[in-house]
């Protein structure tokens, strides 16, 4: 395996680079959608199960299908990267949405009576209070898309997308285990690095779950 | 759009072994004998430690380390370590179910109330009855998004299963892309996509017919 890594350390580091980017790319995109939608299906609460219902019937499509039926949909070439971060993207958008709403609607209404007491604005009441409060729920959301993100990337090689999957591919089409592997353990470490990342975050920025 | 592969009563025709409905009863083929042995494997062992708290560690980190197998990896790895055929995609697919159904075993065992179990021991329940009677009926609702998460994962899985030489929908887009038929790929998409979404809503029913109604409350 070692010898596998040194006679191709250049591809196999494009293809980390790739996944990385491939991964991470649609949880930005995914955050910064589902925020706003978390926040609709709280603020509106009529909108609170057709959101859900939407989004639940969209994250149970196989990865495949989507890949593949997103061109059809978007104009796009099969073989563009596009498909790929815009499908994750709906993962993604799929399970933080409804973690962000639920994390907002389990904030203690007598805290955020409090703090409108205090004279807070519905904007800064959201900012200061309600989004803090939340957070732990929400960051569990975000371990669970970006883990899911990374393993799923590799799907895309099937349809010619670049990544670790392209490892799995050529490793398979030769018959052999070297590359298999280590795109396996490459895929498994960075999911894990990206999770530990992300609590390493939380840890930093809600202090005040770990008095409890 | 082109929808003339899905549409032609040709590729309906049951006799023919390729057409759309053999492919979609192989590919529930492949779900239910997948999910039938991760059951059989995860339950016993995800109740074991949620009842007695022993091991929980592996519980809880299974889910996490599941999802993040990459399942194309793990399906090429199988197959270039075994050859190809039903067994090695079944391994695969079966590795896949397992931290779900674990996890969520373990979760519901859980988050019992321990003042319900009580008091069911102080009705003279026997430590069977209130396992069979009490526990599990009110770890079910949990149990069972467990099992819906992985009844979508092998569904998906299973789609993929095609590029290692396994039958399945997969097939239609694996194929699809290979000759450039679009019209199928497109069939494919479509077919799989409404199958893993009406999985989920029969297992939806399913959970609503045999969770107790005394647990529905919102």
């Amino acid at each position: 395996m070692i010898q596998y890594l040194t006679n191709n350390h250049v591809i196999v580091w494009q293809a980390l680079q790739e996944h990385l980017y491939l991964a991470l790319l649609p949880i930005l995109f995914g955050f910064a959608i589902a925020l706003p939608l978390g926040y609709l299906a709280v603020r509106f609460t009529w909108l609170y199960h057709p959101l859900i219902n939407t989004f639940g019937v969209l994250y149970s499509i196989p990865s495949l299908a989507l890949f593949v039926f997103l061109p059809v949909i978007l104009g796009t070439k099969v073989l563009s990267p596009v498909n790929v971060v815009v499908a994750l993207t709906i993962y993604t958008v799929a399970l933080l949405a409804r973690t962000v709403a639920d994390g907002l609607r389990a904030v203690d209404p007598v805290v955020v009576q409090a703090a409108t007491a205090m004279g807070y604005r519905r904007t800064r009441r959201l900012v200061d209070v309600e989004l803090p409060i939340a957070l732990p729920v929400i960051l569990a959301g975000l371990r669970v898309a970006t883990v899911s993100n990374i393993s799923l990337v590799s799907v895309g090689s099937l349809i010619g997308i670049g990544g670790l999957g392209q490892l799995f591919t050529r490793g398979f089409q030769l018959f052999y285990l070297e590359p298999i592997l280590i795109g396996v353990i490459l895929s498994v470490v960075l999911a894990g690095i990206a999770d530990l990342i992300i609590v390493l975050v939380q840890r930093a920025v809600t202090p005040w779950t770990r008095a409890a | 759009m082109n929808f003339s592969y899905l549409t032609d009563p040709a590729h309906w025709d049951p006799s023919n072994p390729g057409s759309i409905p053999n492919l979609i009863l192989s590919h529930l083929g492949y779900t239910a004998l997948a999910l039938l042995i991760g059951a059989v494997i995860a339950l016993p062992v995800g109740l074991y430690i949620g009842h007695t708290g022993k091991g929980s560690f592996i519980a809880i980190n299974a889910g996490n380390a599941g999802r993040s197998l990459p399942t194309l990896g793990l399906l090429m790895l199988m197959v270039t370590l075994l050859g190809l055929g039903l067994l090695p995609v079944l391994i695969a697919l079966t590795v896949l179910v397992i931290p779900p159904i674990l996890t969520s075993a373990y979760a519901g065992m859980r988050n019992l109330d321990h003042r319900v179990v009580d008091a069911a021991r102080g009705m003279g329940m026997r430590p069977w009855q209130v396992l069979s009677r009490v526990e599990l009926p009110m770890a079910l609702p949990i149990m069972l998004s467990g099992f819906r998460n992985a009844a979508l994962q092998v569904v998906a899985t299973a789609t993929v299963a095609a590029a290692v030489g396994l039958g399945g929908l997969g097939r239609l887009l694996i194929d699809g892309l290979a000759v450039n038929d679009y019209s199928r790929v497109l069939a494919g998409a479509i077919v799989v996509a409404a199958l893993a979404v009406l999985v989920d809503l029969f297992l939806a029913l399913i959970q609503r017919l045999i969770v107790s109604p005394g647990l529905k409350g919102s």
